[in-house]
């Protein structure tokens, strides 16, 4: 059943730890993901330009949206992925998320310069990326084979990031080569994304299995899986590492205000995180594959531990991008690795949007949490704050693992292949990695 | 569809995707040095004939720096061979904030001296948004707004710089400067500075600060190195050359397409007065004489006489920046 490359006739593929191949849906969804990213960071790169230069706005007017839309992409979230779930189409919710956003660069062209039309449109650019995320995710871990999820996912975020540094360069590109027209680099976005909305129509392929005997998938049903213990306490897990996880954004601002960089190349930092990223993503969900997931991902926090007590220290840029970096290739896809086996098929869309939704929201409360502690106390003092907490969560964790209470019941086969059959299962928040920007 | 058909799809769509993306660009590639060109002057004088007394500055929608006689702004300009986003300019010393547009978004800060020789530049990160040089012309001061988080979407922050022209010192983002908020200090992540003037004696200077939401004028001592807000909801004052009174844009509708109106603030007093221009401005006005104060709207330069009478007149068409050099 697996849309795999090479899969043997049975469906299963023995199981080979040197074996490098990805389904072939996987490297499908990949694809889709690299071609949408460079299309829309080409947009994100050239946006602020755009707005203030070319249009003359204040880029204050758009600060405002953030909270509306922010709410408006988790509810989007939950309703694509229930419907996914009830017509067990998520192709279509992904496809119909893919191209809401290919429509939205044709949106920026048609806004001109009213700030109301851009905010909308920017907002609605969010939603499809809201509604996309979920059943993407759902159908790289129904494509692949449980024990090999890490990988799976590995490939489709370093493909994704890749997607993520090239949008720029193309941006740049056409600017430099049309003398300044942003309304080209608009097109040539609109352009990108129909070929990603193409590929994803023509070789991604859905699971129609039929739909298990019982009720449909229904809220009722979605909020049921919350009554499951094991993907509860993930929730929760990931929810209390996402309050502790401080966002990027503080991260490079306490870097550079450490006074370690040149101001001038502040605005390469993310960059350097997301290059860390590419290049880690396939061998640490390799590694989680094999060591067991909750493994490489509390060793992913441990890193992320570690960027913030060298960032307390001796503030090595290098060290700090690098760790941050590998904290992303340890959590980010690794965290849907662990949650998808936890979910029944037919629920499974739902499941992943319930667990990206509190992420994200955790996510945003710990902005606010961390900015609070920073004004009392002060920014180091707050990275302090949560260092601690996040090493707390990691032994809580940890032990909580070691008792069972990750270990999904009766699902069979969401082990990894590791020595020693670790469990599977493992809390964690992903904030949006520097190539998966899933939350907003 | 077999994959042989789905092949021949592919690369069909790639073609007819591809030329549109190749076409346009091709298209607006030609299309922009027409605009360019049609602004070209024949008249194009030395850099230091365009910027010289008795003169109102700006910059052209080509980006060129430009000036026109005060008495007699309809006259056809004097064209620079100045490129720049922002542009200001005093008593000799001129600043010009031009973008590097790349990958990341650069923007170089450029000092000029009377004769419009390069005396020094500055590397930032950013997007040009402000620029201003105290009267005395030794104060250089200017905002640029950083997106260096392309992933946080819709964060951004402003950064201003000062330059002390006479010692050469600098200050990169005066975020850290020590801020009394309602009375009490007052310690932010998220405090942003933008638009500084500077009084006469080079040491006091206004700007916005916005932190949790709200936006604040401030009063700076630049020797001191401290500041204080003395006002809600006042942003981008420019300092009347006698150092009594400010306009400011003030934030005076939720609407997001026009929300600002010039004011003018009395210092003695602290009283407000709306200028006559209803329309909303997104600039920091500029003052050419003691009465009058000019601004950029909607890609035209603007006067209006800041005590809150009279109507705007237009001064410059397919101008923002203005300055006036006196």
């Amino acid at each position: 059943m697996y849309i795999a490359a090479n899969r043997t006739a049975d469906g299963v593929r023995p199981r080979s730890r040197l074996s490098w191949t990805v389904p072939g849906n996987v490297l499908a969804l990949g694809a889709v993901s690299l071609v949408t990213d460079v299309s829309s960071e080409m947009v994100t790169a050239v946006l602020p330009l755009y707005v203030t230069l070319s249009l003359g706005l204040s880029m204050l007017q758009f600060g405002a949206l953030d909270g509306l839309s922010f709410g408006m992409t988790a509810l989007v979230r939950l309703a694509g992925g229930q419907l996914a779930d009830r017509w067990q189409r998520r192709k279509l919710v992904a496809g119909a998320g893919y191209g809401l956003s290919a429509l939205c660069k044709l949106g920026l062209l048609a806004a001109g310069g009213s700030p109301a039309a851009l905010g909308g449109v920017v907002a609605a650019d969010r939603a499809g990326k809201g509604l996309r995320t979920a059943p993407r995710d759902a159908l790289i871990s129904l494509s692949t084979p449980p024990d090999r999820l890490g990988h799976a996912f590995g490939v489709h975020r370093a493909m994704d990031t890749c997607g993520a540094l090239l949008g720029p360069l193309v941006a740049f590109a056409v600017l430099a080569g049309t003398g300044g027209a942003y309304d080209a680099v608009f097109v040539v976005s609109f352009c990108v994304a129909l070929l990603g909305v193409l590929l994803l129509v023509m070789y991604v392929r859905d699971r129609r299995d039929p739909l298990p005997p019982g009720p449909p998938a229904s809220v009722r049903a979605v909020s049921g899986l919350l009554r499951d213990a094991p993907f509860r306490r993930l929730c929760v897990a990931a929810a209390a590492f996402g309050l502790v996880t401080v966002s990027d954004a503080f991260v490079y601002l306490l870097l550079q205000k450490g006074g370690r960089i040149d101001p001038a190349y502040f605005p390469l930092l993310p960059l350097g995180t997301a290059a860390v990223y590419l290049l880690l993503a396939v061998p640490v969900g390799r590694l989680a594959d094999r060591l067991g997931r909750i493994q490489v991902f509390l060793a992913g926090h441990l890193a992320l531990v570690a960027a913030y007590l060298v960032l307390l220290g001796p503030g090595w840029l290098p060290v700090v991008l690098a760790l941050h970096g590998a904290f992303y290739a340890a959590a980010d896809g690794v965290l849907m690795a662990v949650a998808g086996p936890m979910l029944p098929e037919h629920l499974r869309t739902s499941g992943l949007a319930l667990l990206q939704t509190g992420q994200a929201t955790a996510r945003m409360l710990s902005s606010i949490l961390f900015g609070a502690v920073w004004t009392v106390w002060g920014g180091a003092q707050g990275l302090v704050v949560m260092a601690v907490g996040l090493t707390a969560c990691v032994l809580a964790a940890w032990s909580a693992v070691r008792a069972g209470a990750l270990r999904p019941g009766a699902a069979p086969g969401d082990l990894p292949a590791g020595p020693g059959a670790a469990p599977a299962g493992a809390p964690g928040p992903v904030s949006p990695g520097p190539g998966e920007r899933s939350e907003p | 569809m077999t994959p042989a058909r789905r092949l021949a799809v592919l690369i069909l769509a790639v073609t007819v995707l591809g030329g549109t993306a190749a076409g346009y660009t091709a298209w607006a590639g030609m299309r922009a040095p027409a605009r360019a060109g049609k602004d070209t002057p024949a008249r194009a004088g030395k850099d230091a004939g365009a910027v010289r007394p008795g003169r109102l500055v700006f910059r052209t929608e080509a980006g060129r720096i430009a000036g026109v006689p005060l008495t007699d702004t309809s006259a056809e300009p004097t064209v620079s061979g100045l490129t720049c986003n922002r542009f200001s300019t005093a008593a000799g010393t001129s600043i010009c904030l031009a973008a590097r547009p790349g990958p990341v978004a650069m923007t170089d800060a450029v000092i000029y001296d009377r004769s419009m020789r390069e005396t020094r530049r500055i590397d930032l990160a950013g997007i040009p948004n402000r620029a201003r040089v105290s009267g005395s012309g030794r104060m250089a001061s200017w905002t640029v707004f950083v997106t260096g988080d392309s992933y946080n979407a819709g964060g951004f922050s402003t950064w201003t710089g000062i330059l002390d022209t006479r010692t050469g010192y600098l200050v990169t983002n005066m975020e850290d400067i020590p801020l009394t908020l309602g009375g009490r200090r007052h310690h932010a992540v998220d405090v942003n500075y933008w638009g500084v003037t500077f009084a006469p004696d080079d040491n006091r200077f206004y700007a916005t600060v916005s932190t949790k939401g709200k936006t604040y004028l401030v009063e700076g001592d630049y020797g001191a190195w401290r500041a204080r807000t003395i006002r809600e909801n006042a942003e981008c004052p420019s300092l009347s050359p006698d150092g009594t009174r400010l306009v400011f844009k003030k934030r005076v509708s939720g609407d997001a397409d026009r929300p600002w109106r010039l004011h003018l603030l009395d210092l003695a007093t602290m009283r407000e007065t709306p200028l006559a221009e209803t329309e909303s401005v997104d600039d920091q006005a500029v003052w050419l004489d003691e009465r009058t104060v000019a601004y950029a709207r909607e890609g035209n330069v603007w006067s209006v006489p800041a005590d809150g009478s009279g109507t705007p007149v237009l001064l410059v068409r397919g101008a923002s920046s203005p300055v006036a050099v006196r």
